[in-house]
């Protein structure tokens, strides 16, 4: 009986094997295809009368939850520069491309924009993954990529543009902020990659420097889903402070079971460095409220700028949308690109860097500037709190643009992080 | 770890909390698995499915009834979630699962494809950030024991609910002819075939019950967890591995399938963490397999076929 048994799973084992190979054989053979029609050296200069751009994002699969919003609001930002008479002189023509959460497929769909499609430049990318899987691609083609979401840090490639918040203008000041007005004992709680784990690495570093105390660091998978036992150790080790680095669907989980656990943002207190107003309509206004978030923009920041950005993007796309950090950024790079492009009278690659240094730009979340030593952006940094209509209220920032810092050089205590 | 009395106590219910979820994602899967052999790679779309009809539910209530009477649409919502999900089931097994019977490769394959399908849908329809339901008043807070120990309504509703959906299945298997049927199908097709039992149909209505308790837990599932399209690849593992551990075919099996691995489960994450707390999980189960690959109980039967 035992041996008949085995030998149907043995079976099961097979099936599941010749499936695998297929998938393998599948991604090997698209690989080959965007590999093989390239015959010509590349060129970012594009001939024809418009300029195509290549939007590389997660339409589909896990992190479709919130790429999605962020393609729109690129798209937007094209359409609207088009309707003004496009760049020099050219409509910009976008060529969407699907990621499907995927960080191989970002690899093979970001050579394809830069071979075959030639773009001039390219939006995209969400997760850390996605990125450090495309940037090879983009070094050894020369290309350009425009990456909108706030990340850990430790990275400056020349071929790339970070224009959402390096871990200095938002994760070191949230940090600095809740050590002076809340209190010293941390527990670190993140999703189990390489965002958070770095995340983390920088706050320990900054917590033992600033007299702050660890209490514990949990990590749990991406898409985990119960949270009941990280809640009872939250519970037993007492800390005064979550910072909670948890990324996707898992947010959801946690603030729903720690509301129903009896823990209120009275009893707790949490910060939050990937939840967004997009977030919080999944999560439930109502299972975070009064929590605490770190970004550079929220939908209610007070400038002209972003009256006039939120009233487009909602009447575009639907009175029940929102903006958030991410969103903003990924509208802002279109028009910051767009700026360098005109500066520099040519879409050539380095033309466009070059030019880029130092521009600045009206954005909604204030006046921005793309540094030149490391492109990134100056960005002002604000710390908020939820509000029962899901909307965060700034309750802190600082005045002006602070100036990025990706590997933390100006700090004494991050000397050792950065190898 | 430091703790005391009520973490441990805390930590024991936890540990129950998880098994009974798994035990309800997983009950339609092993009916599905047992009977018919297909390996129902959209099951957790069905979840997911179910999910989003408590979401209608809620937004029809939200806007059509009064408001004194909201906090009722969770119930109407659990039967709501079970007749659409075993509807869209029946129609997945008369279209599609029917031609691929004894091809446990093609089926897997395509039950995969249809997932995919059914997740572009949502996305589609819904969009694709995660949307909100809003749990009823009375399924807030927690029932009190002691100080320091609250114990939340909704894990415990949910335990309720495992009890019920277990109790009828029981039932129904059991104690109908239609139990009956689908149970002689299940331990010798070829056998019920010539006595005279229309297989096609118990297939049918098999794949709809399994897939209508897939959108029962899928409607429970909105208490805890996130509703939006990837709802379903968020269980599909756990559940899964809940029925190869189980043994196929058998309710008891389930139960204690999903007993071991949500216990284990929460046990390993509270001394190491969630990453490895699977880690290990799945390494127990894996050697257990090696030493007993067709899991915990299998029907007995007298057939050669097997």
């Amino acid at each position: 009986m035992i041996i008949k048994y085995a030998k149907k799973f043995k079976g099961i084992a097979g099936i599941v094997a010749i499936a695998l190979t297929m998938s393998l054989f599948l991604v090997g053979c698209g690989a080959e295809k965007t590999g093989g029609t390239n015959g010509e050296t590349p060129s970012a200069t594009n001939t024809g009368d418009t300029i195509k751009v290549g939007i590389l994002h997660s339409l589909s699969g896990t992190m479709a939850i919130s790429e999605v919003s962020v393609k729109d609001a690129e798209m937007m930002a094209i359409e609207e520069i088009n309707a003004s008479g496009g760049v020099l002189g050219k409509k910009i023509e976008p060529i969407v491309e699907d990621g499907a959460s995927d960080w191989p497929k970002f690899a093979e769909k970001a050579k394809k924009l830069l071979q075959n499609d030639q773009v001039a430049t390219v939006f995209g990318c969400w997760t850390s993954a996605s990125r450090k899987a495309v940037l090879p691609v983009f070094e050894e083609n020369n290309g350009l990529l425009w990456y909108p979401v706030q990340y850990e840090g430790m990275e400056a490639s020349p071929n790339i543009f970070y224009t959402g918040a390096a871990p200095n203008q938002q994760i070191v000041p949230a940090v600095e902020w809740l050590l002076e007005n809340k209190s010293k004992k941390f527990f670190l709680l993140g999703s189990d990659y390489v965002f958070p784990r770095t995340a983390n690495k920088i706050i320990k570093a900054q917590l033992a420097a600033m007299g702050g105390e660890l209490i514990a660091e949990e990590y749990t998978p991406l898409g985990h889903t119960d949270y009941s036992t990280v809640i009872n150790k939250i519970k037993s080790t007492k800390p005064d402070v979550v910072f909670n680095t948890l990324n996707g669907d898992s947010n959801v989980a946690f603030f729903k079971q720690l509301k129903d656990a009896g823990i209120s943002a009275q009893d707790l207190t949490t910060l939050s460095v990937s939840v967004a107003e997009e977030e919080i309509r999944g999560i439930g206004a109502e299972n975070m409220k009064g929590h605490l978030v770190s970004w550079n923009y929220y939908q209610t920041t007070d400038t002209p700028e972003n009256k006039e950005f939120v009233e487009k993007y909602k009447e575009k796309y639907g009175a029940d949308r929102v903006t958030d950090d991410p969103i903003e950024a990924a509208y802002i790079q279109v028009y910051l690109w767009a700026e360098a492009v005109e500066k520099a009278g040519s879409t050539d690659v380095d033309k466009v860097k070059e030019a880029a240094k130092g521009l600045e730009f009206k954005a909604p979340e204030g006046l921005v500037k793309i540094e030149g030593e490391n492109q990134h952006l100056w960005k002002p940094v604000r710390i908020g709190e939820v509000q029962e209509d899901g909307l965060i209220k700034e309750i802190w920032s600082t005045k002006e643009a602070v100036k990025p810092d990706p590997y933390l050089k100006s700090y004494d205590w991050a000397k050792g992080l950065s190898n | 770890m430091i703790g005391n009395m009520e973490t441990y106590v805390l930590q024991i219910f936890n540990g129950i909390s998880v098994s009974s979820i798994l035990m309800l994602a997983a009950l339609g899967l092993a009916i599905i698995f047992g009977l018919m052999k297909i390996i129902n790679m959209a099951h957790g779309e069905l979840i997911m499915i179910g999910a989003y009809v408590t979401f209608v539910t809620q937004n029809i209530f939200l806007s059509y009834v009064d408001k004194n009477l909201f906090d009722i649409y969770f119930l109407l919502a659990l039967p709501a979630a079970f007749i659409v999900t075993a509807f869209i089931g029946y129609l997945l097994e008369i279209t599609i699962v029917r031609h691929l019977y004894g091809r446990p490769l093609d089926s897997l394959l395509a039950t995969w494809g249809v997932s995919l399908v059914l997740q572009q849908l949502a996305r589609s329809i819904f969009g694709a950030p995660n949307v909100d339901v809003r749990s009823p008043q009375w399924l807030n807070g927690g029932m009190i024991i002691f100080s320091n120990l609250q114990l939340p309504y909704k894990r415990l509703f949910i335990m309720l609910l495992v009890v019920l959906c277990i109790g009828g299945v029981y039932y129904f298997l059991y104690k109908t002819t239609g139990g009956r049927r689908i149970r002689a199908v299940m331990q010798n097709r070829t056998m019920a075939q010539s006595l005279g039992i229309n297989t096609r149909k118990v297939d049918a209505m098999t794949f709809a019950i399994g897939s209508g308790l897939a959108g029962i837990a899928g409607c429970a599932l909105t208490l805890l967890g996130s509703i939006g399209p990837t709802l379903g690849t968020n269980y599909i593992i756990d559940t899964f591995m809940v029925v190869v551990l189980g043994g196929v075919g058998t309710i008891i099996g389930t139960v204690v399938g999903a007993g071991i691995i949500g216990l284990g489960n929460t046990i390993f994450e509270f001394f190491t963490d969630a990453s490895l707390g699977k880690v290990l999980v799945f390494t127990v189960v894996i050697l257990f397999l090696q030493w007993r690959p067709q899991g915990f109980f299998t029907i007995k039967s007298r057939s050669l076929d097997e």
